[in-house]
């Protein structure tokens, strides 16, 4: 079933694979590594936009090549997660300004405590 | 209770995404797809009966290819933070100004700004019109206010109001 | 074949990075000084294992994943919502 894959689909779609899997990577390390909350809130985002497109797109692209159709169902996610994940980034950044207070989130030029 | 009209929008948008999960145009999955996509729409005509009143439907197609490039451009810009270290002015609020008081416009302002990595939507004082927006590296706060009235606010403008 | 094994090793390092970005997630959730660190990890970790799932459906050519996928996306969303609900107002479902 997977030999009549073309190769220009195994090309793109190994070099979004590869994209997203270092972005999604990247967020993590930064969210491990950053020194104060509102700094850490910004690096996971990373993954969650660029990094989730690349991977669903590579996963459209195999399916599609596959198949010899277009499946799009995997836009569904793509979807899911443009519409939640600000949602969720909303919420959390309003939970965290109401137990810090906004003086935290002003004066983060300089701590770099940790 | 107040209700609007009917919202075909929903309803077609409710019908493509049911045939979408199942992956399928059969005919039992278009009859059931419709059925459904018409209850749940015409159910919730009570929940929103405010609409929006969409002008401008061709500058959607502009500002989503504007916001694609954005997300792609601040992803690099994260990631050499995280990679080398704060090289600007390090994180802060920004105070932004805005003219827009269409609450679906400012919802998708809301959606953009926190989808692109690096800025974060933090409270929106709607009587002032006054935005706070958490950035992770400012380098210059009057570039911020004006990136986001320019490429962003503007064509929302257009669109909704 | 060459194409499939370049497509399986470019799945594999993915699934490597997703496998080491939910490791630095999971530190972070049992480390994390405050609540909203831990609410943060979650919903990485949440993002980064419905991503390593959607992997394996690539790598075994199957489509049952993608139905776990959607639960994983939509469990992610829904407890995180709850939990930054809870540290907002101390309580998930208001009357």
């Amino acid at each position: 079933m997977m030999t009549e894959l073309p190769v220009w689909a195994a090309l793109i779609a190994s070099l979004l694979l590869v994209c997203g899997g270092l972005l999604c990577l990247l967020g993590a390390i930064g969210l491990l590594k950053m020194p104060t909350f509102y700094m850490r809130m910004h690096s996971p985002s990373m993954g969650n936009t660029l990094g989730t497109g690349c991977i669903l797109i590579a996963s459209i692209v195999i399916s599609s090549a596959m198949a010899g159709r277009p499946i799009l169902h995997e836009l569904m996610i793509t979807l899911f997660m443009v519409m939640t994940a600000p949602v969720s980034a909303m919420m959390i950044m309003r939970a965290a300004i109401y137990r810090t207070g906004v003086h935290e989130a002003r004066r983060a030029r300089q701590s770099p405590e940790d | 209770m107040k209700r609007g009209p009917f919202p075909f929008v929903l309803a077609i948008a409710l019908f493509v995404a049911w045939l979408l999960l199942n992956n399928s145009l059969s005919t039992g999955h278009l009859l059931l797809g419709a059925v459904l996509a018409i209850f749940f729409a015409n159910s919730s005509r009570s929940w929103r009966p405010l609409r929006p009143k969409v002008k401008h439907l061709y500058v959607v197609v502009g500002l989503v290819f504007v916001v694609l490039i954005d997300i792609v451009k601040s992803n690099i810009m994260v990631a050499k933070v995280v990679l080398r270290g704060i090289t600007g002015g390090g994180p802060g609020l920004v105070t932004i100004p805005l003219d827009m008081r269409d609450p679906h416009g400012l919802a998708i302002l809301a959606m953009i700004l926190t989808a692109t990595p690096g800025t974060v939507w933090v409270d929106m004082d709607r009587v002032q019109g006054r935005l706070v927006l958490h950035i992770l590296d400012i380098h210059d706060e009057a570039a911020w206010v004006r990136t986001i009235k320019d490429r962003y606010e503007r064509p929302l403008m257009e669109i909704f109001e | 074949m060459n194409a499939i094994v370049l497509l399986d090793w470019a799945a594999g390092f993915a699934q490597f990075c997703l496998m080491a970005a939910m490791t630095c997630a999971g530190i972070r959730l049992i480390r994390g000084p405050a609540a909203q660190d831990r609410v943060l990890a979650l919903d990485a970790l949440y993002v980064n294992g419905m991503l390593s799932i959607l992997l394996l459906g690539i790598r075994s050519t199957s489509t049952i994943y993608f139905d776990m996928a959607v639960l994983i996306a939509l469990f992610a969303f829904v407890s995180s919502m709850a939990l930054s609900k809870f540290l907002l107002r101390g309580e998930v479902i208001e009357p």
